[in-house]
């Protein structure tokens, strides 16, 4: 029994795993060789090309295949190893430190979100989509939201709008915060993880005050807001921008031009706009390679298209640029919440139609009637006209979209959650391909993936 | 890593008037259902045709595969559909994204209960090889020709398709493997 044989029976995964190569299919080899547009329409000579991967120079010696197969080894990097942001598991074959090819392997943390989400009624949704990505909970909310007023038909009071896109930009603040900070980790600046949390922190603290929890909030809901901002929102926020704008400047100082940092990203895990495209791949990884696309400013959603930003590229697809965007994704956010300070409209922070939202905490003291409406809306839900709906919102890690189906009952008939981590995992084997096992672990944290989202 | 194939600028991507036409001549040739701006275009092929609708979108301008899931329509027989569909209970559905005029396609097909097998996507969209790997995991519909037609999310042994209605909720225990039996 070889090595691979042993491994696969001995876990409950088997097939998912990555096979030795005679036993895998030209196509999925392919694939994990991060062939992707070679293997579009293989060619016999190409899929040749794409067996051997780097090795090309070997492929003139047909007899050497065995060499190569005897001479590499599969190994695991995960699930429980602590750079892979959770339980991440990555298979890889390498010859010496070089990788041949990759698969990832996932699935350890899906606890049934989806069917979960079929079981609870819209009142209820929000609170279970807010645990799918964790970094960036307020975004789940929004896009969960955002679907069920499509199907609903109601439209939103002006300041429920602008209070979601304040809390949605924080949170992309708050949610790439952290993102520099795993990532100088995985890099081996251990102080600029500690500053990435501290920095996060306050905005955290901001989330708290105004929703009540820290993570999970559960603070938008279907017809808005759950509750208005707090008094002296406006002070907080711009000590948050202040701050934050201040600290990127000292990770630049930090970090940016760093040589060690840069030797370590530059030129690592690239992955061409073509190669992006067809892998559906979004968010940052798609505009490091240099494409526009950015839904907030291609099919505006909320009242993006009342706030003036840019959207920021890259032109080498590689990890530095993924880590300058990132970077300045964060100045552009607070741009945003700047111009949101300004706009804040007044008025009501959920839509006063009795159908999708409570009474008011005020007249359930006073009115029988109120307090059975509100009753009933917490324990029966409000009915959603029958229909389907796809809406999709930029998140911080790409796009987030929600499709769901009604069947006229208090709760979705199918809620699909399309997340931007699971789908840009795929780029993994493309961005390793042929690059060293210690870059490993700065490429795959440059994907950004919340394992909570990509298994669901 | 050496890569032939031409980059993608900016430039390309957003000149393609000729290819919206073409969208358009595939939106007109198939079955399909305008519920207005907000929305997108739904088609609803055959599922023979799906591949080769699919292809003509790409070409015609659909950069990108955005997602791909499945519904099992089995306590919901009467939903409405154009009248030359015939329902099925489980519905494949993909959304296609033309960057290029910033606009969504949405494409249903009907699977048969007794049949769940439909073409893979993955030759004209790589993207959607994780995609239909969960469709299987959680649905059980075979896609014709995927490179790796295993579970994605559930371990390989387990038994049943947990997002198919008939799955129930509260009937089955958890099932490791590896968990010690009752002492």
């Amino acid at each position: 029994m070889s090595d691979i044989d042993l491994l696969a029976s001995t876990t409950s995964e088997a097939s998912q795993e990555m096979q030795s190569r005679p036993q895998v299919l030209a196509k999925e080899l392919g694939r994990e060789t991060g062939a992707v547009l070679r293997g579009r329409n293989p060619e016999p000579e190409e899929i040749a090309t794409a067996l051997i991967g780097v090795e090309e120079a070997v492929a003139a010696e047909p007899d050497r295949s065995e060499e190569i197969e005897s001479e590499t080894m599969i190994i695991n990097m995960g699930p429980q190893h602590p750079s892979t942001h959770g339980v991440l598991r990555l298979m890889m074959e390498l010859d010496g430190e070089t990788i041949l090819r990759t698969k990832p392997v996932i699935g350890y943390l899906h606890t049934g979100m989806e069917k979960t989400g079929e079981e609870l009624m819209y009142v209820q949704g929000a609170t279970n989509v807010t645990r799918m990505d964790y970094l960036s909970p307020l975004n789940n909310e929004l896009v969960f939201c955002l679907c069920t007023e499509a199907l609903l038909g109601v439209e939103i009071p002006p300041r429920a709008v602008w209070i979601r896109m304040l809390m949605s930009e924080l949170n992309r603040v708050s949610s790439h915060l952290m993102w520099m900070a795993t990532n100088g980790m995985d890099l081996g600046s251990t102080s600029m993880m500690i500053y990435g949390f501290r920095e996060r922190e306050l905005v955290l603290g901001f989330f708290e005050k105004t929703t009540g929890l820290r993570m999970n909030h559960n603070y938008m809901r279907p017809g808005g807001v759950a509750a208005d901002l707090p008094d002296g929102w406006e002070e907080d926020v711009d000590l948050i921008c202040d701050n934050v704008l201040k600290r990127t400047a000292e990770y630049d100082e930090l970090l940016t031009g760093q040589p060690i940092l840069r030797e370590r990203l530059e030129g690592v895990g690239v992955i061409t706009a073509e190669e992006a495209l067809s892998l559906s791949v979004t968010g940052p990884i798609l505009r490091s390679t240099g494409v526009p696309w950015d839904l907030r400013k291609t099919m505006p959603y909320l009242a993006y298209d009342k706030v003036d930003f840019d959207v920021l590229v890259g032109t080498y697809g590689d990890n530095f640029d993924r880590y300058a965007i990132r970077l300045n994704e964060i100045r552009e956010s607070i741009r945003i919440i700047r111009q949101i300070l300004e706009k804040m409209p007044s008025g009501d922070y959920r839509v006063q139609d009795r159908k999708v939202t409570p009474p008011p905490r005020a007249r359930i003291d006073e009115s029988m009637e109120a307090l059975i409406h509100h009753f009933k809306m917490f324990t029966e839900g409000f009915r959603v006209p029958e229909g389907e709906a796809y809406v999709a919102i930029e998140s911080p890690r790409g796009e987030l979209g929600c499709y769901m189906v009604s069947d006229g009952s208090a709760k979705p008939y199918r809620m699909h959650i399309r997340g931007p981590s699971f789908v840009n995992l795929q780029a993994v084997p493309v961005m390793l391909q042929g690059g060293l096992v210690a870059d490993a672990v700065a490429t795959t944290s440059s994907v950004d993936p919340v394992m909570g989202e990509v298994d669901r | 890593m050496e890569n032939s194939s031409t980059v993608v600028t900016s430039d390309s991507a957003y000149e393609t008037e000729g290819q919206l036409e073409q969208l358009d001549k595939v939106v007109q040739s198939t079955i399909h259902f305008v519920p207005g701006n907000v929305r997108p275009i739904i088609l609803f092929p055959e599922r023979e045709n799906y591949l080769s609708v699919v292809m003509a979108m790409h070409e015609g301008g659909c950069e990108m595969l955005e997602d791909l899931t499945a519904v099992d329509y089995l306590h919901l027989s009467g939903r409405q559909l154009p009248s030359q569909v015939k329902p099925e209970r489980f519905e494949v559905v993909v959304h296609l994204l033309s960057m290029s005029a910033s606009r969504r396609f949405e494409i249903r097909v009907q699977i048969p209960e007794d049949d769940p097998t439909i073409d893979t996507l993955y030759d004209v969209y790589h993207g959607s090889e994780a995609m239909e790997r969960e469709v299987f995991d959680m649905f059980g519909i075979v896609f014709n020709d995927h490179p790796d037609m295993t579970r994605i999310l559930m371990p390989d042994d387990w038994e049943g398709y947990p997002l198919r209605k008939d799955y129930g909720v509260n009937r089955v225990p958890v099932q490791f493997r590896e968990a010690p039996g009752p002492r």
